[in-house]
């Protein structure tokens, strides 16, 4: 296999395949019938009448033709579903398990963090686990000598680096055992979620740690999570694997919304017909029928336009008063704001109604969002808000005129406020 | 400090691919695992590594009083507690090297599922741990075949105990290889590890370990003698106490069948390492 200079890790056609069912019970025994019936070249007892020569039993491929490069330096984010291959990924490059078919070559050493403080014994010291990790980890003994101080700083442990690790709380373990590893030297880090346990206050110095290698000594880093807030912070690239294949390879948020379901830049409209992606907003009195973003092509909107909304609905019911609102949300679902219009409408049972909003959305600011429609019923002022059934919307994507004119960088928010006006003194 | 080695992975397997420069590059976590080991194993107990000492010494006294004083059997005239620590020093060694190898693979099923390491680290440090137990009984055991000498009991140590290094090695290997077999066969069927222990105490009765060869029946010596492990405990007793006889030929036979099992032993580790995780 050639591998460019620069490439650290590359696999060709690499898959993996699981035997299904129960293993262990009875497999002697049946494996012995195979055996003997084999070699007597009758045909084996066990295979599934119609199946191919090689099959036996069911398999499961949990990689299937995986072709990936990564470059030095790279911080790879590596998403998907449950099952969609990654921790199988993960386990095949850290030599845990081998791959059934194709081939990975690697360039210097991985250092795996598939889970925090594997070796570690509860009746050793904090100091001797460093050293026993270090070495399960590949350190030598020299290595982990010269860096102790900073292992035992890094992790704010150094009250208790003589106390049996027993009696640490899991915190504290966490913070020790990510110390350890990340003042490995290698070349190569891999991580599975490691990050999940520690506070937050640690999860951002671990996450500083990773960027710091890989930007001012070149490492590279892996990272499998289900956490985007993280990918997006550690990763400069960014895989989607779905059900043992590569889906996607490339640009960080471009991934994540794929991800995440991402919508269709073209999509102006839904006819909500029972559809497990549309889901309709159903209550006992409305049910959503079609919503349209009027007179528009793209969700993309730019500058000041405003959002035109219409809105074709059923009355379930006698409906007096209907209100309405639009949830605004951003990529990872978190709610940014929403638009509310109360009282607009009043119908009888049986009704197909429509109407158009017009919202004003220029205080979002660019990027993409997710749109969620809810009807509801305000009955009176001090009654509680009836259950609220909500729809996935039509998504909405947001930029500036000029990308000159204003700069706006995600992390300061996703509205819009104003400008700071300056007051003379 | 940039390492520019390749590694290349791949689905098809070497029969015989150990990685011996890998594994001693990894000498440090193979000394810390003993370490390990050395300094957990008596934690929270009120004599600590006395134990050590302990075992072996009640386990002898329990021989001597079934096997020496009301069973009654022959200790070719050598000072019965004496004859019967000889055989449980070497014995303990060996099973222990057995076991240990034996549950390489299900009891670190934890880390070998986490981490990659040499995975012939963890019997190796095994070993190296039982042998340093074996050396501190022994040292009990040679004070007190020098106390006997010296006493005028019919115990004479003589230059074979040259030898007893390469039988000590032997034991070790023998154990662990054999152990190794059975621990890569476990993986997927359990029944073996049930089958062990008993196997394992089974295996002490038809190796000398509490009765000396002379009292086995004529027809039935170069049988017993064909078991790897009876020829070296038979030579190790005589290089302390000077009775019996080494039978060398079945000595040669034992070093043959232990190099065998070794090899076998470390070929089907190899191939089982590879996916054992997936199984296990």
């Amino acid at each position: 296999m050639i591998m460019d200079k620069n490439c650290v890790i590359k696999t060709e056609n690499l898959q993996k395949e699981y035997r299904l069912g129960v293993i262990g019970s009875g497999t002697l025994r049946r494996d012995l019938q195979s055996w003997y019936a084999k070699k007597r070249g009758k045909p084996d007892p066990n295979t599934r009448i119609g199946a191919e020569a090689h099959e036996k039993g069911d398999t499961f491929l949990a990689l299937d033709g995986l072709d990936i490069e990564i470059f030095r330096g790279e911080r790879v984010g590596i998403i998907g579903a449950n099952g969609a291959g990654k921790s199988t990924f993960l386990k095949l490059l850290s030599r845990i398990t081998a791959p059934t078919g194709g081939n990975i070559a690697y360039r210097g050493r991985i250092a795996s963090m598939l889970e925090v403080g594997t070796g570690f014994h509860g009746e050793l010291t904090g100091r001797e686990n460093i050293y026993l990790n270090g070495a399960i980890l590949g350190m030598k003994r020299s290595e982990v000598d010269s860096k102790i101080d900073d292992i035992i700083a890094f992790s704010e442990c150094e009250q208790f680096i003589d106390t049996p690790v027993k009696r640490y709380s899991s915190g504290m373990f966490v913070k020790l055992a990510f110390a350890v590893a990340s003042h490995l030297d290698a070349e190569i880090m891999i991580m599975d979620e490691v990050l999940a346990v520690g506070d937050m206050k640690f999860q951002r110095k671990c996450i500083a740690k990773m960027r710091e290698l890989a930007i001012d000594e070149n490492r590279t880093v892996l990272y499998v999570s289900h956490n985007m807030s993280t990918i997006q912070e550690l990763c400069s690239r960014c895989i989607v694997l779905e059900h043992g294949k590569k889906v996607f390879d490339g640009d960080v948020d471009e991934a994540i919304k794929l991800y995440l379901g991402g919508e269709n830049d073209n999509f102006t409209s839904y006819e909500y017909v029972d559809d497990k992606y549309k889901e309709p907003v159903k209550r006992n009195d409305v049910c959503l029928k079609k919503v349209k973003l009027s007179g528009r092509t793209s969700n993309v909107y730019i500058g000041d336009e405003p959002l035109n909304l219409e809105l074709e609905w059923e009355n379930l019911a006698d409906i007096p008063s209907l209100s309405f609102r639009l949830e605004v949300l951003d990529a990872r679902r978190n709610p940014v704001t929403s638009f509310v219009i109360e009282d607009f409408y009043s119908g009888k049972k049986g009704e197909r109604a429509s109407r158009r909003f017009s919202i004003n959305i220029s205080q979002l600011a660019n990027g993409a969002f997710r749109t969620r429609y809810v009807f509801y019923n305000r009955k009176s002022d001090d009654a509680p808000f009836e259950d609220i059934e909500n729809a996935a919307g039509l998504a909405v994507r947001k930029r500036t005129e000029d990308n000159h004119k204003r700069r706006w960088a995600r992390s300061w928010g996703s509205v819009y406020l104003g400008d700071i006006k300056l007051v003379d003194e | 400090m940039v390492n520019d080695n390749i590694t290349y992975i791949s689905h098809k397997n070497k029969l015989f691919n150990v990685n011996f420069k890998e594994l001693w590059e990894y000498r440090d976590l193979i000394l810390l695992f003993v370490k390990r080991n050395l300094t957990t194993s008596y934690k929270q107990t009120v004599l600590g590594p006395v134990w050590i000492l302990i075992n072996p010494l009640l386990s002898t006294v329990v021989f001597t009083v079934i096997f020496g004083v009301i069973a009654g059997i022959s200790t070719d005239g050598i000072p019965q507690f004496l004859f019967y620590m000889s055989g449980n020093v070497l014995w303990n060694f060996f099973s222990s090297c057995l076991n240990k190898g034996s549950s390489t693979f299900i009891s670190n099923s934890h880390i070998f599922g986490k981490v990659y390491f040499p995975r012939l680290c963890t019997p190796i440090a095994e070993m190296i741990y039982h042998f340093i137990n074996y050396l501190i009984q022994t040292s009990v055991y040679v004070a007190l075949v020098i106390f006997y000498a010296v006493t005028g009991a019919n115990v004479h140590p003589n230059l074979l105990i040259l030898l007893t290094p390469v039988l000590i090695f032997q034991t070790a290997l023998l154990g662990m290889g054999t152990g190794l077999i059975i621990s890569s066969v476990t993986t997927k069927y359990r029944d073996l590890s049930i089958l062990v222990s008993f196997g394992v105490s089974l295996w002490m009765y038809i190796t000398p370990v509490v009765y000396p060869v002379s009292q086995i029946p004529d027809f039935l010596r170069p049988l017993m003698l064909l078991n790897p492990v009876a020829p070296i405990l038979e030579a190790y007793r005589c290089a302390f106490m000077g009775c019996g006889a080494f039978y060398w030929v079945y000595w040669l036979i034992s070093l043959a069948v232990t190099a065998v099992i070794v090899m076998i032993g470390i070929v089907v580790f190899n191939k089982v390492e590879k996916n054992f995780i997936d199984t296990v």
